[in-house]
């Protein structure tokens, strides 16, 4: 886990000083880690796999928008930590379920093998749907691997200045409707 | 959407990063701070008698406390800002503040007849003291809370509740300058209430807003 740790706190740092692909790198690093603990959690809680996805969609989303909250002299695997339990907490709290053993750590997590990603029946399209409808065509026009801003702004007519806007509008206001999801 | 799909988008937002918690923190005390200050001057303007003030040791105790006050609050909102916040020392370093009034309370009560205690007590502006405190509070309070909000505060009504410290903390030390009432018994009455009831509204505003 210690060399996990080093390398998730490396590529965080490269993308920092503004490296993409090391970006994404890092979120595709974290996600089985983050996944194997929802696992556990909502195991704890009683609660089926179904949920497993909306967690650590949640969880990234959050870690996504609140990435400057990383202090790059401090380890990171207590940040993501903090971010993943909080995540997790605001959400039983939504479904009106009480949260007493939430796992601390990544540590000692069974390795859950291949994801329950292939269903794609997640609350994030449920969230999609009530972004504006431009909104909504940038955040799907970008999930598609290898699309690129510059493409999407050309067939979206938009400036590429404008679609980044936008993009990150569009997320935060994802974030937002997680929130007052339930609420 | 699948979850490697939502990579891809949330690999795409290039948009900068929001400032790092402490920057954040820091534009928003000095902007308060001088907006607050600018507003005292132009208002009420210092007190009349400040050369002769800064060579007393009520003022200079009053002044102290203050300033500890708000660094002490203002360290604390930095530390909070951050999802994995340890906040160490720093409360310790707080508790420092109602210690130091105490003491300085009981110091005051022993030097001073009893006679005497009333009129400390009440000073010449204890009404002002608690409307403008509050009202100096606003500047800072409103940039300390927008920071918060850029940041990951686990606990959005503890936050909030530093920030109001801090922001009342701010404006106390701002307050100073025309404050003429300068009695630990004073100090301890009246500005721990107008603090305390900024802490509250921060308090208030930071579950309502803080959330993420």
């Amino acid at each position: 886990m210690q060399s996990t740790e080093e390398e998730w706190a490396k590529m965080m740092r490269a993308a920092i000083s503004g490296d993409a692909l090391a970006y994404k790198h890092f979120l595709e690093a974290v996600t089985p880690a983050l996944r194997a603990l929802a696992q556990s959690n909502l195991a704890r809680c009683g609660a089926g796999n179904s949920e497993v996805e909306d967690v650590v969609q949640e969880t990234l989303l959050a870690i996504h928008l609140k990435r400057h909250t990383w202090d790059p002299e401090r380890p990171i695997r207590p940040w993501i930590l903090a971010i993943a339990r909080h995540k997790f907490i605001d959400m039983l709290r939504r479904k009106g379920r009480r949260a007493e053993d939430v796992i601390e750590d990544f540590d000692a997590l069974p390795d859950t093998g291949q994801a329950p990603d292939s269903l794609d029946r997640h609350e994030l399209n449920r969230m999609l749907r009530k972004l504006n409808e431009r909104q909504r065509d940038i955040v799907r026009s970008l999930a598609v691997e290898g699309a690129s801003i510059r493409e999407t702004a050309r067939r979206l007519d938009m400036k590429e200045a404008t679609l980044r806007v936008s993009l990150h509008r569009a997320l935060a206001a994802l974030a937002a409707l997680y929130r007052k999801d339930g609420r | 959407m699948k979850t490697r799909e939502l990579i891809n988008v949330l690999a795409a937002d290039r948009a900068p990063a929001a400032a790092r918690p402490a920057r954040a923190v820091a534009i928003a005390v000095a902007l308060g701070a001088v907006i607050s200050a600018s507003l005292l001057l132009a208002i009420l303007g210092l007190r009349h008698d400040m050369a002769g003030a800064a060579h007393s040791l009520r003022f200079l105790v009053k002044g102290a406390t203050v300033l500890i006050l708000a660094a002490c609050a203002i360290g604390l909102v930095v530390r909070l800002a951050h999802p994995d916040a340890k906040a160490g020392r720093l409360p310790w370093a707080l508790a420092m503040v109602p210690l130091i009034l105490a003491l300085a309370v009981l110091v005051e009560l022993l030097v001073t007849p009893a006679s005497r205690w009333g009129a400390n007590l009440f000073g010449v502006h204890w009404s002002a003291c608690l409307v403008l405190i509050p009202l100096f509070a606003i500047p800072p309070l409103a940039g300390l809370l927008y920071a918060l909000k850029q940041a990951a505060p686990r606990d959005a009504g503890l936050a909030g509740a530093v920030a109001g410290l801090a922001a009342g903390g701010i404006a106390a030390s701002v307050y100073v300058l025309h404050c003429p009432d300068d009695s630990p018994l004073f100090l301890a009455a009246w500005y721990t209430l107008a603090v305390g009831f900024v802490a509250l509204a921060g308090y208030v505003l930071g579950r309502r807003w803080l959330r993420w």
